[in-house]
């Protein structure tokens, strides 16, 4: 018997971008252009030092997201990394007289070499005992760093490279560097998870076992996402050194980086580009506005964290792009009929 | 002799770590939830239990009546309330509500105690020693700490061993949805073992209160330590825990005895070493097929 | 006899796919009905509807004359039905005995207790302390069900207990059902595999695409007709 029905092929068009994004590709332009250039004639000096810990706090919640929200790795001790890079930089710059913004990079390099063989003795631990693993290893770096006479001990080290230098022209530097690192970490980021291996990353995310099955490298992913991440803790924790003018072992190592970029990405939005960005913008207004209120804000937070976890899933971002249909940074494809 | 002595003080210290951790083991036990506020909860306890004993003036240990019944209930209404929601969201969402609930916790007692150091008095208890020949010597608090640590673990391991209750807590943690065709409330089960938990921490951090100073911000250093211990002594094993507490405790006292500085160093480090070298820890649990 | 479960026109779904279309199914007290049908049929479904995992859509489940529709499966299994699930699942840390003693967690009364199961299946007895992770199959499979009746039910649904399991070790399980139902257990026990269940049951109903398509006591239907109804053999070709 003979079926004469015959399908009708479907003209299917894949995109990755659509207008929303290009829209959007060209407000993050603007916005950047405006920062980098209105901005720091517009404002106080004192501003612009805390413009610096909004571009680090953005660095941070990337790089916390990238490890948690690509790459499904909880960690707590990510200070671990900022502190190894605040020293490392400010160190490097003391010792050698190198610009610090080479030391920054450099310090950047310092912690990826040393998150690599960390991951080996990390990964041995899983889901909730990674994350305290995690914390000990950066209080190991901690106690080991604040023995260490050459790195100043206890009280830490001041960086000399801008004696001699005028304020403005040391803030605006900086200032300008930090809107640099952030646009960077932010492109870079979405770059990757727009590759084939990032598209790896989201289903080893999903599912390990059934990634793994596809042949995807979980361990390998993994173990990238980490020394990625280490690394670009470390590039804020230079840009803190730097801003700060030094670092101290009680105050670049502390516990409560971490409790900034779990709140960051928590509430702008995990497994998301725009998310962190969103995030780290409303926890900086927060820090701000609340500074002087003593300890409350971190108590509001936590709570606002918690609903987010548990009402809000995908954050910020989630509720305004509806859960992923809007992409200002756009990581998938989409298929259409024409 | 100083040597033999730092040995007998840490596994006196290892003795109240082996409590500290005893609930954390539980809860990861049962229901695979790390509670990162785990610390913080015990310091909280060591707060209620000091305002407590400053209010009505009752002795310490008399204390316990109040504090540990308080967060046991406490610890029911948080799983039943909180951490069974955030259980059905996937791994990632009951760590961060935990790391949620210690950030609010420990600011919270900050908020209302203030960061000075605080302790709960012993009065005499605080210096009693038992001589043991030579220079050793053993407070005799400690030694109640250990004795109390030891008896702990070896309830709740029967509890779990030899109940009705503990056998639907061990059939649910190997498969839950097996466990519900038998008559089983999951959301039950995890709440009774999370108050059991939040007793022990409850009871761990009132004696912590009892041997030392404490700030708001120990639980941190409280949640490293019952973690440790735990890893040392081997995941799904409450017996590991004990052990992995005392491995610790001596690890730090005689890294304290190098150098005081060099204490909590050194049990970072044995742990670490224990991580690179024996991960599945000194007493593993034979893991299900 | 009373009707002590009866399905009235459940439709049954996994998210958007229809897996039930209004079944309707009664079972008396005291019997043993065997529900069979290829894979993919709904057998599955069905006992998962009865015994609480899934819901259904429209329809209602009614057990001893209540609606039992809404309760969850723990709920159930107090009300007097067990499920042995497809798969087994044992608690495989727990030992053979301890298994057993979970099964009772309801404390239901009734004439099952570790004597009269072991009884039963006196390989389990033989088998008392041994983890669960390192039974073979077909003792696996013997735990599960006695396990299951530990709980007393009045209803026992056996979820393809012949799974793969060798034909010896399938006789031998099925040598332990006229005890349980000698017991008074009601039994409902779905297969692919037709070779024993068909001598066991009272009655057969036959699924196909998740509709009946027959329904007779087992001693009045044929070999034929159960492969016509099994494969769909007497549906118009398309």
């Amino acid at each position: 018997m003979n079926d004469t029905r015959t399908v009708e092929p479907v003209g299917l068009h894949v995109r990755r971008n659509s207008p929303t994004s290009r829209i959007a590709a060209l407000g993050f332009l603007a916005a950047v252009l405006v920062l980098a250039l209105v901005v720091p004639y517009a404002v106080s000096l004192g501003t612009l030092i805390n413009l610096v810990g909004l571009f680090t706090l953005i660095i941070l919640g990337t790089t916390w997201n990238l490890l948690a929200g690509y790459g499904g790795l909880i960690s707590i001790g990510q200070q671990g990394f900022i502190g190894a890079g605040g020293y490392a930089c400010v160190y490097l710059a003391n010792e050698t007289g190198m610009n610090p913004f080479a030391g920054l990079l450099l310090a950047a390099l310092v912690c990826a070499a040393l998150a690599y063989p960390t991951s080996f003795l990390l990964f041995r631990l899983v889901g909730g005992y990674f994350a305290i693993g995690t914390w000990v290893v950066a209080e190991v770096f901690r106690l080991v760093t604040s023995q260490l006479s050459p790195l100043g001990g206890g009280s830490g080290m001041t960086l000399t490279a801008y004696r001699g230098v005028d304020q403005p022209t040391r803030v605006g530097q900086v200032y300008w560097v930090a809107l640099a690192m952030a646009v960077v970490v932010v492109l870079a980021t979405w770059l990757l998870m727009r590759s084939r291996w990032g598209l790896g990353l989201t289903a080893l995310r999903d599912d390990d076992v059934a990634a793994a099955g596809l042949g995807v490298a979980v361990r390998r992913s993994q173990r990238i996402v980490y020394v990625a991440a280490s690394a670009g803790a470390g590039l804020a924790g230079a840009l803190i050194a730097i801003n700060g003018l030094g670092v101290t072992p009680g105050s670049i190592f502390s516990v409560s980086y971490t409790a900034s970029m779990i709140f960051i990405v928590v509430i702008g939005g995990i497994g998301s580009i725009e998310g962190p960005i969103i995030g780290a913008v409303v926890f900086y207004v927060l820090q701000q506005q609340l500074q002087d209120q003593g300890v409350w804000y971190l108590i509001v937070l936590g709570v606002v964290a918690i609903v987010a976890v548990l009402a809000a899933p995908r954050g910020l971002w989630g509720l305004i792009s509806r859960n992923g249909r809007v992409e200002f940074f756009p990581v998938g494809h989409r298929a259409e009929t024409r | 002799m100083a040597w033999v002595n730092a040995v007998v003080q840490g596994l006196l210290l290892g003795g109240s770590y082996a409590l500290l951790a005893c609930g954390l083991s539980l809860m990861f036990g049962v229901m695979r939830l790390v509670n990162l506020a785990h610390g913080a909860l015990a310091v909280a306890a060591a707060y209620v239990a000091m305002s407590v004993v400053d209010g009505t003036g009752v002795p310490a240990f008399l204390s316990l009546l109040v504090v540990v019944p308080l967060f046991a209930v406490a610890g029911y209404a948080l799983q039943r309330g909180l951490f069974n929601r955030a259980l059905g969201f996937g791994e990632l969402s009951p760590l961060l509500v935990s790391f949620g609930l210690a950030v609010i916790v420990s600011n919270g007692l900050q908020q209302v105690y203030s960061s000075d150091s605080r302790s709960i008095g012993i009065g005499e208890l605080a210096t009693a020693s038992i001589r043991l020949g030579g220079d050793l010597s053993i407070g005799v608090f400690s030694l109640i700490t250990l004795a109390v640590g030891v008896v702990v673990i070896a309830g709740v391991q029967l509890f779990l061993a030899r109940t009705r209750t503990g056998r639907a807590m061990r059939a649910t943690r190997d498969d839950g949805e097996a466990a519900r065709l038998m008559g089983i409330d999951d959301g039950h089960l995890y709440a009774v073992a999370t108050a059991i938990a939040l007793g022990t921490v409850a009871l761990a951090g009132v004696f912590l209160g009892m041997s030392t100073q404490f700030t708001p911000g120990y639980g941190d250093l409280v949640l490293i330590f019952a973690f440790e211990a735990v890893i040392i002594g081997g995941l799904g094993s409450l017996w590991g825990t004990l052990l992995g507490g005392l491995v610790l405790g001596v690890a730090q006292t005689v890294g304290a005895q190098v150098d005081p500085a060099y204490g909590v160093l050194a049990g970072h480090l044995v742990f670490l070493a224990v991580l690179l070298l024996k991960p599945s820890g000194l007493l593993p649990k034979v893991v299900p097929a | 006899m009373s009707m002590l479960l009866e399905v009235e026109a459940a439709d049954v779904h996994y998210g958007e796919l229809k897996a039930l279309h209004g079944i309707d199914l009664r079972i008396a007290e005291g019997e043993t009905l065997a529900v069979i049908g290829a894979n993919g049929a709904g057998k599955s479904t069905l006992l998962k509807t009865i015994a609480g995992v899934l819901r259904p859509s429209s329809g209602a489940v009614r057990f001893a004359g209540e609606d039992v529709s809404g309760l969850g499966p723990n709920r159930r299994v107090a009300q007097g039905i067990a499920l042995t699930p497809e798969g087994r699942r044992i608690f495989g840390s727990m030992t053979v005995e301890e298994n057993l003693l979970v099964g009772a967690h309801t404390r239901r009364p009734g004439p099952w207790s570790l004597a009269a199961v072991y009884e039963a299946f006196p390989i389990l007895a033989e088998l008392q302390d041994r983890r669960g992770g390192v039974l073979s199959g077909g003792q696996q499979q013997a735990t599960a069900i006695a396990r299951a009746l530990m709980s007393n039910p009045r209803l026992l649904l056996l979820d393809e207990v012949s799974l793969g399991l060798a034909p010896v070790v399938i006789a031998d399980i099925y040598a332990a059902l006229p005890r349980i139902a000698e017991m008074g257990t009601t039994v409902l026990i779905v297969e692919q595999d037709l070779s024993q269940v068909l001598r066991a049951a009272d009655r057969v109903q036959c699924l196909l695409e998740g509709r009946t398509v027959l329904e007779a006591p087992a001693a009045e239907v044929t070999r034929e007709q159960v492969a016509a109804a099994y494969f769909g053999l007497d549906r118009e070709a398309s």
